[in-house]
C-alpha cells in the first residue's frame, strides 16, 4: 500500500525528510523546503528591498539549491532584491573548468547576471601554480583564506550590498564540532551566527539563508526539481582533522536525525566566560583587509609565495610580520625554516 | 567547492614521539617509572607528589570548598572516583599546612537494577566495594538507584540559600576553622555502619520498566544520569552535606563536552563541565579530577594500588553507534590516538565556557529534569524554531493554523477564541472555563531543549517517576492561572515557584 503524503493527505508520498523523517509527496517537500528558507530569511531580517545580492555560485549542489531558491522567494515574496551571481576561479584545471561550466549554464537557466572573479587576476598565482610550489598538504589553507578575500573582492568590484553563500545546516554543524576539537573559542562564538554584519573596510555582509537546511535534503530537493550541478568534490581535498569531524557528524545524524539542529542549537547558546582573551580585529596594514594582525592571512601567504618561502603563511610566524612589512631581509635561520615543506 | 572557508590557525600537528629519558625530569637522580606527556618522565616518588599536588591545587584555587564543611564523595566504583577517594585520604594524612580540612563521607549509588543484574552480583558488588570505604574510615552510604521513585519533588527545584560565597568568606572560615582547633573535627567523625536497604522486587521492576521506556539508548542513558544526579543531590541534602564531589577525569569531561553538544546542551555545558555546578542551589557538584587525564590516574592507581571496583554500565556490552554518548566516547578515543592534544584541548575549551548567567540569576523558569535554565525560548531564527517551522509544515494544515504552534490542534467549535481574539488549543469543543475538560499542555513545555529530546523517545511520559510527575503537574496548573490571569497582572513576573 502507498503511504500517503503526511502534509496534504492526498497524495502519494515519494520520499521520507531526513530533518523530520515526515514521508511527503514531491509538491509538498518543495513547499516545504522553500518555505522553511524564506521563514529564516524572514526571521533573521536577512535583506532589505533593494538590495543588490551576491550568491556566491560554485556551481556545486548547495550553491546552485541557493540560486534556484532566492530567485523563486524574491519573485514568490516580492523580496525586491537584485540577484546575481558571484563565482571564484581558483584556477583548478579539471575541477573549477567543468564547475565554471555549470554556473555558466545557471546564469542562462536563471538570467541572473554572472561575475567571475580568478585567483589569477586578483593575486598573480593560480591554485595550480600554487599546488606546485606548497605541495598537497598545505594547499586548503590558500585555497580557503583567497576565496573568502576573492568574493569579497568581487562583491565590491559589482558595489554588490550583501554575499549570500550557500553553508547549510550540516556545514554549520561541522564547524562548531571543529570549532571545539581545535579550542578556537572566537570562532565557535562566531560560527552559528546567520549574518555577518559589515566588520571592516573592504568586507561586504554575508549570510546563509540554508543555514537550517540539511544536506540530505538539498540533495533531494536538486535531484526531484532536476537542478543542474557539479557534483565533484575540490579534488585538492579538505584536510585530514575535518574529514575526521565530519564523519563523526555524519554518524551522530545516523544515530539521532536532529543531531545537526542540536548541535547548531549549542551553538547558538554558548556563552563565553566573562574574561576570555578574544583576538581584537584591525585590519591588515598592506591591502587594508579585516586582520587580527598587522598583515593579514592572505598578504602572509602571498608574500610566502612570491619569495618562495611557502611556509612563511601556514605557521604560526607573526613576529615576522613587521620584518616583511618594512622589507627587511630575513635571517639565514629564519629563510633555512620557512623553505622546507615536507610533503 | 572547498569547505576551508575560514583561514587556519596552521594546520594540528601530531604530537612527536616522545624521548625516551631514563631520568625523572624533576628531582633528575631517580630512574624513570612514568611518562604522562611526551617528555614528561617522573620517577615513583615525584609522581605520586606531582599527582597529589594538582588535587590540593585544584581545590586550593577554586576556594570552593569551607574548613569544616561536609562533602560527600560519589564513587562508582570505577578508576577515576576511587583514586579521588584515596586523594582526599591522602589528603586528610598530610601534614598540618598541606592538610585538606573538610569533613568527607561517601556515597555509592547501585544501578545494577537499571541494568539487569542478579541480587547476587548486586549483593557481591556492594560487598566489595564497601570494604574499600570501611578501609578509609569515611561515613559512607549505599544507595539504590530505586530509591529515585521515592523521591519528594523539591529535588527538581533549586533551592533557595544558596550563599554566593563573599571575596573573604573563604578566608574567614579557614582564620575560624584554625582557631577552633578543627583538626580533631575531622578525625573524631564517626564511621556509622548503615546495613544497605533492602530492595523490593517490584521497586526494581518499576525502574527497568521507566529506563525501558526510553526507546533509544542514548535517551536511556540521559534518563539514568538525570536520576542518578537526583538521588545523588537527595541523599547528600537529607545527610547534611552541603557539596558532592565526582570523579569525573579530564578525559571523561572532553567526551562529556562533545556529547552534550550533540545532545543540544550548549546552553548546559559550563553545569555539565566545569568545577563546579551550582543548579540546585543549596547542594554544589564539583569536579576536583577535571585535572587528570584516565592515563594519569590509570598509572597512579596501578603504581599505588588503589583498589576500584568495576560495575557494569548501560552500555558495557553495545556498539560504537549505538547511542550519542558512545559514539561521541569511541570518536574522541580514537582521535586522541591519532593527534595526543585531543582531550586537553577539548577540556580547555570547557574552560572557557559560562552558563548563561542572565537566565539563571534572573529566577527565571527551570528544566522539569536537568534543573537547568530553560533555553527554550523560540527566538526568531534560531534552531530551535526552524525545527518548530519544519515539524509543522510537513504535517496536515488547516488553514486557519498559520502560526507555530505544533502540538496545538485548531479550535473544534466556536470557543473562547472569539473574546480573546486567540485560539484557547483545547481538544473535543468545550472551552477554557472548564479547565479539568481541557487536554493539558504538554509535558514538553517544562523541559530544556535536550531533555524534550529525551523525552521525545520515551515510549511514554506516564512511566516517569511520581516526583518528576507531581510537581509537572504543579508547573502546569500554575501556568495555566498565570495564564487566565495575564490580563490582571501588571508586570510579566517571572513564577517564583
Ligand atoms: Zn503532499
Ligand atoms: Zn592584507
Ligand atoms: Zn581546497
Ligand atoms: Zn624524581
Ligand atoms: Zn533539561
Amino acid at each position: 500500500m502507498p503511504v500517503l503524503c503526511s502534509s496534504c493527505d492526498d497524495k502519494r508520498a515519494v520520499l521520507k525528510r531526513p530533518k523530520t523523517g515526515h514521508s511527503l509527496c514531491k509538491a509538498c517537500f518543495f513547499r516545504a523546503f522553500e518555505e522553511e528558507v524564506h521563514q529564516t530569511i524572514l526571521a533573521a531580517n536577512l535583506f532589505k528591498h533593494g538590495e543588490i545580492v551576491g550568491i556566491a555560485a560554485s556551481g556545486g549542489k548547495d550553491s546552485t539549491v541557493l540560486a534556484h531558491v532566492m530567485k523563486l522567494l524574491n519573485e514568490r515574496y516580492n523580496y525586491g532584491l537584485e540577484l546575481m551571481l558571484l563565482s571564484v576561479d581558483e584556477g583548478i584545471s579539471g575541477y573549477r573548468d567543468d564547475s565554471l561550466e555549470t554556473v555558466k549554464r545557471n546564469q542562462q537557466q536563471y538570467e541572473l547576471p554572472l561575475k567571475i572573479v580568478s585567483y589569477e587576476e586578483l593575486y598573480g598565482w593560480t591554485m595550480d601554480a600554487i599546488v606546485k610550489q606548497v605541495g598537497l598538504k598545505n594547499n586548503c589553507t590558500f585555497c580557503g583564506v583567497f576565496r573568502r578575500q576573492a568574493l569579497d573582492r568581487g562583491a565590491l568590484m559589482l558595489r554588490v550590498d550583501k554575499i549570500c553563500t550557500g553553508h547549510n545546516a550540516d556545514d554549520v554543524a561541522e564547524t562548531v564540532l571543529m570549532n571545539i576539537l581545535r579550542g578556537d573559542i572566537a570562532r565557535l562564538r562566531r560560527c552559528t551566527a546567520i549574518s555577518t554584519s559589515s566588520e571592516g573596510e573592504g568586507v561586504v555582509p554575508r549570510c546563509k539563508p540554508l543555514k537550517y537546511a540539511y544536506e540530505k535534503e538539498i540533495v533531494l530537493y536538486a535531484y526531484f526539481k532536476k537542478l543542474d550541478y557539479f557534483s565533484t568534490e575540490c579534488i585538492y581535498s579538505p584536510n585530514a582533522y575535518r574529514g575526521h569531524a565530519r564523519t563523526f557528524l555524519k554518524d551522530l545524524e545516523s544515530v539521532r536525525p536532529s543531531s545537526i539542529m542540536d548541535i547548531i542549537h549549542s551553538g547558538e547558546n554558548l556563552s563565553v566566560r566573562e574574561g576570555v582573551k578574544m583576538p581584537v580585529q584591525g585590519t591588515c596594514n598592506r591591502c587594508g583587509y579585516i586582520s587580527s594582525q598587522t598583515l593579514c592571512k592572505s598578504c602572509v601567504l602571498l608574500e610566502g609565495l612570491n619569495r618562495g618561502l611557502p611556509k612563511l603563511g601556514i605557521g604560526k610566524h607573526h613576529r615576522l610580520h613587521d620584518k616583511i612589512l618594512t622589507q627587511q631581509p630575513l635571517t639565514e635561520k629564519e629563510e633555512r625554516k620557512l623553505k622546507s615543506v615536507n610533503f | 567547492m572547498c569547505q576551508v572557508e575560514e583561514e587556519y590557525h596552521g594546520p594540528l600537528q601530531r604530537e612527536e614521539l616522545p624521548s625516551v629519558s631514563k631520568q625523572c625530569m624533576k628531582c633528575k637522580e631517580a630512574g624513570a617509572a612514568v611518562v604522562i606527556r611526551a617528555g614528561d618522565a617522573y620517577c615513583r616518588g615525584c609522581f605520586k607528589e606531582y599527582f597529589i599536588h594538582k588535587f590540593r591545587a585544584m581545590l586550593g584555587k577554586n576556594r570552593l570548598i569551607f574548613p569544616g564543611e561536609k562533602v560527600l564523595l560519589a564513587v562508582s566504583g570505577g578508576p577515576s572516583s576511587c583514586s579521588m577517594l584515596s586523594q582526599v585520604q591522602e589528603g586528610l594524612s598530610q601534614n598540618a599546612h598541606k592538610k585538606l580540612r573538610f569533613l568527607p563521607g561517601i556515597v555509592y549509588i547501585d544501578e545494577g537494577g537499571a541494568v539487569g543484574q542478579s541480587v547476587e552480583d548486586r549483593r557481591r558488588t556492594v560487598d566489595q566495594l564497601q570494604a574499600v570505604f570501611r578501609a578509609t574510615g569515611f561515613p559512607f552510604l549505599v544507595v539504590p538507584l530505586e530509591q529515585v521513585l521515592d523521591l519528594p519533588s523539591s529535588v527538581v527545584l533549586s533551592a533557595p540559600g544558596a550563599p554566593e560565597w563573599k571575596a573573604g568568606a573563604y578566608k574567614a572560615a579557614v582564620d575560624h576553622f584554625l582557631l577552633s582547633d578543627g583538626s580533631s573535627g575531622v578525625t573524631a567523625q564517626q564511621q556509622q555502619e548503615t546495613p544497605p536497604l533492602e530492595v523490593q522486587e517490584a521497586h526494581t521492576h518499576s525502574l527497568q520498566r521507566l529506563l525501558g521506556s526510553a526507546r533509544t539508548l542514548t535517551a536511556r542513558e540521559e534518563l539514568l544520569n538525570t536520576l542518578r544526579q537526583h538521588l545523588l543531590v537527595h541523599t547528600a541534602r537529607s545527610a547534611g552535606y552541603s557539596k558532592v564531589m565526582l570523579g569525573d577525569s579530564c578525559t571523561r569531561l572532553a567526551v562529556k563536552l562533545l556529547s552534550s553538544i550533540s545532545l543540544g546542551r550548549g546552553a548546559q555545558l559550563a553545569h555539565d563541565t566545569g568545577f563546579s555546578d551550582s543548579r540546585y542551589g543549596d547542594i554544589i557538584l564539583v569536579r576536583p579530577m577535571r585535572d587528570y587525564s584516565a592515563k594519569e590516574i590509570a598509572y597512579y592507581n596501578r603504581m599505588f594500588s588503589v583498589p576500584s571496583v568495576f560495575t557494569a554500565g548501560l552500555e558495557t556490552k553495545t556498539a560504537d553507534k549505538s547511542s550519542i554518548q558512545r559514539l561521541t566516547e569511541s570518536f574522541v578515543t580514537k582521535l586522541q590516538a591519532d593527534f595526543p592534544s585531543t582531550v586537553s584541548t577539548i577540556y580547555r575549551t570547557s574552560e572557557k565556557l559560562q552558563s548563561c548567567k542572565s537566565l539563571a540569576s534572573a529566577g527565571g523558569d527551570r528544566c522539569l529534569l536537568c534543573v537547568c535554565a530553560l533555553d527554550t525560548a523560540a527566538e526568531n531564527a534560531s534552531a530551535f524554531s526552524a525545527t518548530l517551522i519544519s515539524e509543522q509544515l510537513s504535517q496536515t494544515q488547516s488553514p486557519e493554523q498559520s502560526r507555530p504552534a505544533p502540538e496545538a490542534p485548531p479550535p473544534a467549535s466556536q470557543c473562547c477564541s472569539a473574546v480573546g481574539g486567540e485560539a484557547c488549543g483545547n481538544r473535543g469543543g468545550g472551552c477554557c472555563s472548564s479547565a479539568e475538560a481541557s487536554e493539558p499542555p504538554p509535558l514538553r513545555s517544562l523541559l530544556c531543549y535536550s531533555c524534550q529530546l529525551t523525552i521525545k523517545d520515551l515510549s511514554s511520559e506516564e512511566v516517569l517517576p511520581h516526583y518528576i510527575l507531581s510537581e509537572a503537574q504543579r508547573r502546569l496548573r500554575r501556568s495555566q492561572l498565570r495564564e487566565e490571569i495575564r490580563d490582571f497582572l501588571l508586570e510579566d513576573e517571572a513564577d517564583e515557584g
